[in-house]
């Protein structure tokens, strides 16, 4: 019996989200006293590889296949579950990343799983249930589920649980599964990844602008704001709508729904459905000029004022904060 | 060419969340149902690639009855007709497979999906139906070129995009960008109440994932307000009180 943990790698590295993933896995490990397994795929050093003992994985399997160097979901699933057989896993865990959306419910078909995803806690195991937390109505709500098969996968929210060290050796071991020609037939043409920037699903903070701000020509400073904090950008429905941002930046009940530590709204008037994809973040600012915009009820912190005069004072802050 | 678009019914984005029944069931007293905004897309965009007579858009809903209103909505929209498998939904993994077992009996060229519903948000069913039928999926797309045989779309990923090519039967999940949700007209609402609602019978499947119970986030305390005119202490009480940054 084990625990295996899928740890998705971009460039040949792991980010934070992964080792989230690893630490939760980890927890569940010790929940039932078994060990936890990572699958990798793709080619990955081996010092990155050890770097998930640091959170407790005891063993790594690494698929560095060369058909398999790009993620295609239908070949990666057929490897995870594959390995979850040979390790006799009981529990998979995964991110809850765009990738991880498209690879879980496919792992679970082949292994007749239950699936929850978006999970926000450790599972509670009572009187032989297994009841797994997650987010549900787009952050208004929380679903407790129950996973009644005999393997069971959980996709973990970024920045639900936090990274916990435990540190353990680590053996790494070459897994070489069989790839069937038919699990790769979707391409991968390209990928364009802007590296520079602060992917907004997993990031900790999150500096979010509306229409308040007129016209896409003044979002400069909201990327000042955010570069200061380390922060990424996110925007209302209407502003993607009308491609003054991207869609990918677009948060809510129909955009993304995020839970970072911090989020900075600025001139966005709090309606349902932009709360719905926001208001579980940890801490909430606004910065409104309507001292009735609904933001306000929800916020923990809110600044009255005309986002062209208050932003350029925050900056001058931040930046006299950070000496 | 022929697409199936597989439409969820789900509560109005205005609904406020509640339960009954000690909190095991949402509360739908009064809550208006609507075709999930992503599935809308999915349609829409279904209804661009078969424009001008190339093709015919079939919608699948795994429901009972009262959802009879919502698929009328996509006929309205300018779907073609319309299949309901009669079964209340039990979990991604019954809706998934009720969706793949009809798609065995029938000719598709492609399988478009929202990329999520926005009520329990699994954006599991797109890609099990994938698995069912032994075909690519692809999650959480931003668009889609299709020239009768190969499919080239970009998926979402985190900070950028990837693109793929695909030949031959998919299953995408579609998120905004793909197409512009259209509207329906008078026209389209005249003729959805003639569009065949096939129905069918669901096939038994045993869930895997029931929901136990629901839980709604704690409120948050007070606003504390802070002077416009001094930022500065916002960035103290971040750093001292929340601290955050
Ligand atoms: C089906 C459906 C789904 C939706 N999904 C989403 C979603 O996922 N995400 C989402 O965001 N919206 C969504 N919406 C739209 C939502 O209802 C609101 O229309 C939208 O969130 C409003 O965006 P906004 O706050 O940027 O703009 P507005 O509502 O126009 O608010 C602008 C705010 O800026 C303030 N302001 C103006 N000037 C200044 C200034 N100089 N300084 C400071 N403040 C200023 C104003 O007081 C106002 O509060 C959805 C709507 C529908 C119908
Ligand atoms: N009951 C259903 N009937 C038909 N299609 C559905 C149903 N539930 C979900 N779907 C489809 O699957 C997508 C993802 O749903 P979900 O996995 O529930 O988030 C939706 O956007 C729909 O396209």
């Amino acid at each position: 019996m084990s625990v295996l943990v899928y740890v998705e790698q971009v460039d040949g590295k792991f980010k934070k989200s992964v080792y989230e993933a690893v630490s939760y896995a980890k927890a569940i490990a010790d929940q039932q006293n078994s060990n936890l397994t990572a699958i990798s795929i793709g080619n990955v050093a081996d010092a990155e590889l050890k770097n998930l003992g640091t959170y407790g994985a005891s063993k790594v399997l690494s698929v560095t296949n060369n058909q398999l160097k790009d993620f295609v979901n239908q070949a990666y699933a057929s490897v995870i579950a594959e390995a979850a057989k040979k390790e006799g896993a009981e529990v998979i865990v995964l991110s809850n990343s765009f990738s991880g959306k498209g690879l879980a419910p496919r792992v679970a078909v082949k292994l007749e799983a239950g699936l929850v995803d978006g999970a926000v806690e450790l599972p509670k195991l009572e009187g032989g249930k297994f009841l797994v937390k997650k987010t549900a109505f787009s952050g208004k709500a929380f679903a407790i589920t129950e996973l009644t098969s005999a393997t069971k996968i959980i996709a973990l929210n970024p920045n639900a649980f936090g990274s916990k060290e435990s540190v353990t050796a680590v053996i790494i071991e070459t897994f070489s599964p069989t790839v069937k020609s038919t699990d790769l037939s979707a391409l991968v043409k390209e990928i364009i990844r802007a590296t520079n920037k602060i992917s907004l699903p997993d990031a900790e903070l999150v500096v979010s602008a509306g229409r308040g701000l007129k016209g896409p020509e003044n979002w400069g400073m909201i990327e000042e704001l955010a570069a200061l904090l380390g922060a990424a950008t996110a925007c209302s429905k209407p502003v993607s709508d009308a491609n003054w941002r991207p869609h990918s930046e677009h948060v809510g009940q129909t955009g993304i729904a995020i839970s970072p530590n911090l989020y900075i709204a600025i001139g966005i008037s709090g309606a349902i459905q932009h709360l719905a994809g926001v208001s579980s973040s940890k801490v909430i600012v606004v910065i409104n000029k309507d001292p009735e915009a609904p933001f306000f009820k929800v916020a923990d912190y809110g600044i009255v004022g005309d986002a062209f005069e208050v932003v350029p004072k925050l900056i001058e802050a931040l930046k006299a904060h950070k000496g | 060419m022929k697409i199936l678009v597989c439409i969820s019914n789900v509560p109005d984005t205005t609904t406020k969340i509640t339960f009954t029944n000690n909190n095991t069931q949402f509360n739908t007293a009064g809550v208006q149902f609507i075709v999930n905004p992503y599935d809308e897309i999915a349609l829409s965009k279904a209804i661009e690639l078969c424009e001008g007579g190339k093709g015919t858009v079939t919608v699948i809903n795994i429901g009972e009855s009262q959802n009879d209103p919502t698929i009328r909505k996509a006929l309205a929209i300018g779907a073609d007709d319309a299949v309901r498998i009669n079964a209340a939904p039990r979990d991604a993994y019954f809706v998934a497979y009720q969706i793949a077992e009809y798609a065995k009996t029938t000719e598709f060229d492609m399988i478009l999906c929202g990329r999520e519903s926005i009520d329990y948000n699994g954006s599991q069913v797109a890609a099990m139906v994938g698995e069912f039928l032994d075909i690519p999926s692809i999650s959480i797309i931003k668009k889609l070129e299709y020239d009768g045989s190969t499919a080239l779309i970009d998926r979402e990923i985190e900070g950028g995009k990837e693109v793929i090519s695909v030949t031959g039967k998919f299953v995408a999940s579609c998120a905004e960008g793909t197409a512009e949700a259209k509207i329906p007209n008078m026209r389209g609402i005249m003729s959805a109440r003639t569009k065949p609602l096939v129905v069918i019978e669901a096939k038994d499947i045993q869930a895997v994932v029931t929901i136990q119970q629901f839980d709604t986030p704690p409120p948050r305390g007070m606003v504390k307000l802070i002077p416009a005119e001094d930022p500065s202490k916002l960035i103290d009480l971040l750093h001292q009180e929340a601290k955050v940054i």
